[in-house]
């Protein structure tokens, strides 16, 4: 018998605007010993099925429409909430996506990890303590005696994601649920959470339901996947059997999405647009605190019509290295020539003047637009500003850049929040080219989006590059997506370049120790993705 | 330990810095409250029936009103120092040290009752409320919490006593500890705005943080939810509370005002308004200081408590 | 070609801006809207007093004295004689006045104060606001109360010594906007735009950080219209011969026990005013969706 079987699983949410359905008719099954993954892009019922499971959506608006879910023969769907409750946290315990928020600030670690064990079990205070310290042992927290009576935000994100698997097995469930526990991590640390998932789960032979949107980061660890779409189960699999040779057209989109191969080398002859040169970024977090050096002595050129990747963990200085560029962060030392003129000396007018042949296309799609403002009023901004077209003609040349980045014409007179995020991304990739810059700054453009519309975006990027003849400084976490899209890589760690290349050099042939661990982070990166 | 002991080291930090933001504070009110009371037209003594010269000119020796302003601010100061705040202008022969010292602990008793009210009825209310929202037990409380706020001290305490002291007879309407039951009707009135205002904030702080993921993390945990809420969510939702206690008891001595009035208390609330009529400048200058002192050490002290109910906001002082 | 492109994009179809968004919420508020009538009702009521009042402001008759509500005197009288809409709608003027005005004192420093500190930042920025925390601290209702002792009861003094305390919530609200705007991404496309910073503030600052401005604003009026009244039953606030609803509570309350009527009705006037304004305030959080905009 199957540790949890669901059929059937249906449930909506009741809204103002009528009935939304989020899981139609969900069937999968999970095995003693083995993970079952869950895929789907966000909206695609993954977290809803699983969170309906333990009672844990919110009645309402939410709804169990109907289906079965048996826990070792039991149906979860029936149960009153009292006999739940003995289930969750118990039986079945969960991880969760962000262990920042879901770690209670105000209560220390130890008391929150001992609570579970306290409840469930009567266990005295003492005998509960000792048990969460060899627990904290085992996932890997150092010293766990001096730290058990830490706050959460006292650890690092890693360390966080380490405590509330910690919490989750206390009591030794029979089935564990983590909700996308990496994707707020760093790669090199969601490498080590996979891993010690994986290890945890083999040791004490407990079944695992993986929720994820990334195929990738399921490729090494999940025995069954389950892609979901739309609410519906579109194909499920071993997960050989997934990679290898997948049926529906949704999940090879999937596969498809996930960035390979390296970018062919340049012919064009180099000759560098910019050159940077000791720059020096510091930040001075207050008043006598020595500054935090987030960019550090680094210099680097970047030839006309080049693609130059930015790779590096958070905290990496990547980002400020494009912001020092294009003079939205005070530089502390260094130089910066773009097309032989110095843009540190710059004020005022000249810089002005500069802006327009340097731009920059931002993370969050729902952060990087003016909420007040039309895709016209948006778009029309840059092309008055720098006098690319007199205000009679501005309408055209309004539409011409929606036709670049592909939006419809017809939604010109519509608000960023009426778009979805790839549609966003585009319209801030039209301001960005409005004014036919001849370089940009893109800054982990494609992170806030889902896989497929990542490739769409990635996809945009090229072929607007080869198009507008841009030089472009790729910054990302990604490695995969950088080894994609960039001519040549810089590697970046704690604000210093640790090694540049080529993608082919750098992967195959990484000379430091940092770069071997984050090549080996990548996820699936034995499938060869 | 080690996080431990910092945490601790980082709330004296923290109390010290306060303390210590607190001073120019202080002396800003001072300062202010000396010039202003100077400047006023009208010397203490014109309402007076006219004196001679020679008694007005003994009088002024006495209160030191023959010195030059500077000298006067700084006697002024070092008396302040030594906890003297001098003769009352009016009650000739009393203190206004023996003034406060009558009015003060009859006012403090009224708010500390008026707070008590505050805090159990509006935390209560508040609390219910945020646990069924958008349902009869949140618009109930809410409702009333709303009339609360819109029905002012000093409208809510004379209908008070229309009703239970006049018509219904069931409470004394006037006195402090004179008659059993006296001390209900003022306490109430001072509270009730001050019920209404936790409530709602109560409310708000609850319904924020019941939204958070760590309250989702403690049902993953199987507790029952009185305990997801007693153990995870109350102490989050009721931070904005105890921040809110510092300007409430400023805002509870000034409405002692109006219900010492009201009621006929005599506190120093009344004799606030009282020396404001006759002009009693050296009663109201301490009394300003001495309130504003207590008004400061109050914020001063609701910002420690909540601080301490945060471990963030504990770091964040550790680090600098 | 471009009057054809225009044409094309009048023919688009129309987005929904946040301000539409908003509007189509507080529509669905009935509460709120409800105080929004009911409220423009007393504003135009209170225009127009001088012409609708039923009697002189100043017209007594001692011989009728105190009276019940009666046909021609709908809420009765005083003791003097006067009658009590009359005057309910004569302090109803200042009431609502100081209420306006010193609010819109409080908005005028407050937003410019807050906005440059949160624009410049740095230094400038910590100076402005350790003023402003400063003056946070102070014992303001006992300033007032001194004020009034020291300059004689004046209603210019009452607008504002009043707009000068609440000008201080108004300042951190719009500094705290101001400096979470700045750090947004769509701030700094702007800048990368190469915008002046007087069209940055017009264009990016200022139309997303109305919302809470908007919000506080109309939260604001009932709290100073509070403290006029709380002046004025002290005897601290208005004077005879002008008249206030905090002045004929506190009237009121003196003969509650004989003339009942005269607490009730102005107490009515002001309570009702009250709870317009807030139920209004409430439905503009949560149309606009503001969060803490008065914490």
């Amino acid at each position: 018998m199957a540790l949890l079987q669901v059929e059937d699983l249906a449930v909506s949410f009741v809204t103002r605007n009528g009935i939304n359905t989020a899981v139609d008719g969900v069937s999968f099954t999970v095995e003693t010993g083995r993970i079952t993954a869950i895929i789907g892009e966000s909206g695609s019922g993954k977290s809803v099925a699983c969170y309906s499971l333990l009672g844990l959506v919110p009645r309402p608006p939410g709804r169990i429409d109907g289906g079965r879910a048996l826990f070792e023969g039991r149906d979860l769907l029936q149960m009153k909430e009292t006999a739940l409750r003995r289930i969750r946290g118990r039986d079945i315990a969960m991880i969760f996506q962000d262990p920042m928020t879901c770690l209670n600030p105000y209560m220390s670690i130890g008391r929150q990890l001992m609570e579970p064990l306290r409840y469930h079990h009567r266990v005295s205070r003492q005998a509960a303590r000792a048990r969460a310290l060899e627990l904290l042992a085992e996932v890997g927290i150092r010293d766990p005696a001096a730290t058990i009576d830490n706050f959460p935000h006292q650890f690092s994100g890693g360390m966080r994601q380490r405590v509330m698997i910690a919490m989750a097995l206390i009591n030794e469930p029979r089935l564990l649920i983590a909700d996308e526990p990496t994707t707020a991590l760093d790669v090199t640390i969601q490498a080590q959470i996979l891993k010690l998932i994986a290890e945890l789960q083999r040791r004490r032979n407990i079944g695992v339901i993986f929720i994820s949107h990334d195929l990738a980061v399921v490729a090494d660890i999940a025995d069954t996947i389950v892609v979901m779409q739309r609410g519906r189960v579109v194909e499920r699999g071993e997960g050989e059997e997934i990679f290898q040779c997948a049926r529906h057209p949704y999940t090879k989109k999937l596969l498809a999405a996930i960035p390979s191969g390296s970018k062919a080398p340049r012919t064009e002859p180099a000759e560098p647009l910019i050159r940077v040169r000791n720059l020096c970024t510091w930040f001075a977090p207050g008043r006598g605190a020595a500054p935090v050096k987030a960019v550090d002595d680094v210099s680097f050129d970047i030839q006309r019509g080049e693609v130059l990747g930015l790779v590096g963990e958070s905290g990496s200085g990547k980002s400020t290295i494009g912001r020092s560029i294009l003079r939205l962060v005070p530089v502390t030392s260094g130089k910066i020539d773009f097309d032989g003129i110095d843009l540190t000396a710059l004020r005022g007018r000249e810089l002005k003047r500069m802006r327009r042949r340097m731009q920059m296309i931002f993370q969050d799609p729902f952060a990087s637009l003016n909420p007040r403002m039309t895709v016209y009023d948006t778009l029309a901004e840059p092309l008055l500003l720098h006098g690319i077209h007199s205000r009679k003609h501005v309408a055209q040349g309004v539409l011409r850049l929606m036709d670049d980045v592909g939006l419809a014409r017809a939604f010109v007179r519509k608000y960023p929040h009426e778009f979805s995020g790839g549609q966003r991304q585009r319209i801030a990739i039209g301001r960005a080219l409005a004014t036919r810059p001849e370089f940009i700054v893109a800054d982990e453009p494609v992170s806030a989006l889902d896989v497929t519309i990542q490739a769409q975006i990635l996809e945009l990027l090229q072929a607007l590059g080869r198009e507008y003849g841009l030089t472009m400084l790729f910054v990302s976490h990604d490695l995969a997506v950088v080894r994609h899209l960039a001519d040549r890589i810089l590697v970046l760690y704690r604000g210093e370049v640790v090694e540049r290349g080529s993608g082919d050099e750098l992967f195959e042939r990484p000379q430091q120790a940092y770069t071997r661990q984050l090549l080996q982070s990548i996820p699936g990166a034995t499938r060869g993705f | 330990m080690a996080g431990r002991r910092r945490g601790r080291l980082s709330v004296w930090r923290f109390i010290t810095l306060r303390l210590l933001q607190a001073i120019p504070v202080i002396l800003v009110v001072i300062t202010a409250t000396f010039f202003l009371v100077r400047i006023a037209p009208g010397g203490p003594f014109d309402s007076e029936k006219p004196v001679t010269r020679e008694v007005r000119a003994a009088l002024e020796a006495q209160y030191r009103l023959d010195l030059p302003l500077h000298r006067q601010y700084l006697s002024y100061l070092g008396d302040l120092a030594r906890g003297d705040l001098g003769p009352s202008f009016k009650y000739s022969g009393r203190s206004v040290n023996e003034l406060i010292a009558a009015g003060f602990p009859v006012t403090a008793e009224l708010g500390l009752y008026a707070l008590l009210v505050a805090l159990v009825v509006g935390g209560g209310a508040g609390i219910i409320a945020a646990l069924k929202p958008h349902t009869a037990q949140d618009y109930l409380p809410m409702s009333a919490a709303m009339i609360g706020i819109c029905m002012p001290s000093f409208l809510l305490g004379p209908l008070l006593v229309l009703v239970f002291g006049i018509h219904l007879d069931w409470l004394p309407v006037s006195g402090w500890g004179d008659i059993s039951g006296d001390k209900v009707l003022p306490s109430i009135t001072l509270g009730a705005a001050y019920a209404a205002y936790i409530a709602r904030l109560g409310r708000a702080g609850m319904l924020e943080v019941l939204h958070q993921d760590y309250i989702r993390t403690a049902r993953a945990k199987g507790l029952p939810q009185w305990q997801v809420v007693l153990k995870h969510g109350l102490r989050g939702g009721l931070l904005p509370v105890v921040a809110f206690l510092g300007p409430a008891f400023a805002g509870l001595l000034a409405g002692s005002f109006v219900v010492e009035t009201i009621f006929q208390i005599p506190g120093l609330g009344r004799f606030y308004v009282q020396a404001a009529f006759n002009r009693d400048y050296t009663m109201i200058l301490g009394t300003t200081v001495f309130l504003s002192v207590l008004i400061v050490l109050f914020n001063l002290l609701s910002d420690i408590l909540a601080a301490w109910m945060n471990p963030r906001l504990r770091a964040q002082y550790g680090r600098h | 070609m471009s009057t054809e492109t225009l044409a094309e994009i009048a023919r688009a179809e129309r987005g929904t801006s946040l301000w539409a968004d908003a509007w189509l919420r507080l529509r669905r508020n009935k509460l709120a809207l409800i105080g929004f009538a009911v409220l423009s009702l007393f504003v135009v009521i209170a225009l127009l007093t001088p012409w609708i009042a039923p009697y002189s402001y100043q017209a007594q008759n001692l011989e009728l004295g105190a009276s019940p509500p009666s046909a021609q005197h709908w809420l009765g009288t005083d003791i003097f004689g006067r009658d009590l809409l009359t005057q309910i709608l004569y302090g109803g003027r200042i009431s609502l006045a100081v209420g306006f005005v010193a609010t819109a004192v409080a908005l005028l420093i407050g937003v410019t104060w807050g906005a440059i500190a949160g624009y410049a930042g740095g230094r400038v920025d910590a100076v402005m606001m350790r003023l402003v925390d400063i003056l946070y601290a102070l014992p303001f209702m006992i300033f007032i109360v001194l004020l009034t002792v020291v300059f004689g009861r004046n209603l210019l003094l009452l607008f504002l010594a009043i707009g000068a305390v609440e000008w201080l919530t108004m300042a951190r609200i719009m500094r705290g906007q101001i400096q979470s705007l700045r750090q947004q991404e769509f701030v700094e496309a702007a800048i990368s735009l190469g915008l002046s910073p007087a069209t940055l503030i017009r264009r990016h600052l200022v139309p997303n950080a109305l919302g809470p401005i908007i919000v506080y604003t109309t939260l604001t009026i009932p709290s100073v219209m509070l403290l006029e009244a709380f002046l004025s039953f002290l005897g601290l606030g208005v004077q005879p011969p002008q008249t206030s609803w905090g002045l004929l509570i506190s009237y009121g309350a003196e003969t509650m026990e004989e003339y009942p009527w005269l607490l009730v009705f102005p107490g009515l006037a002001l309570t009702l005013t009250l709870f317009c304004l807030n139920f209004l305030g409430d439905g503009l959080r949560d149309a606009l969706d503001v969060r803490g905009a008065r914490d």
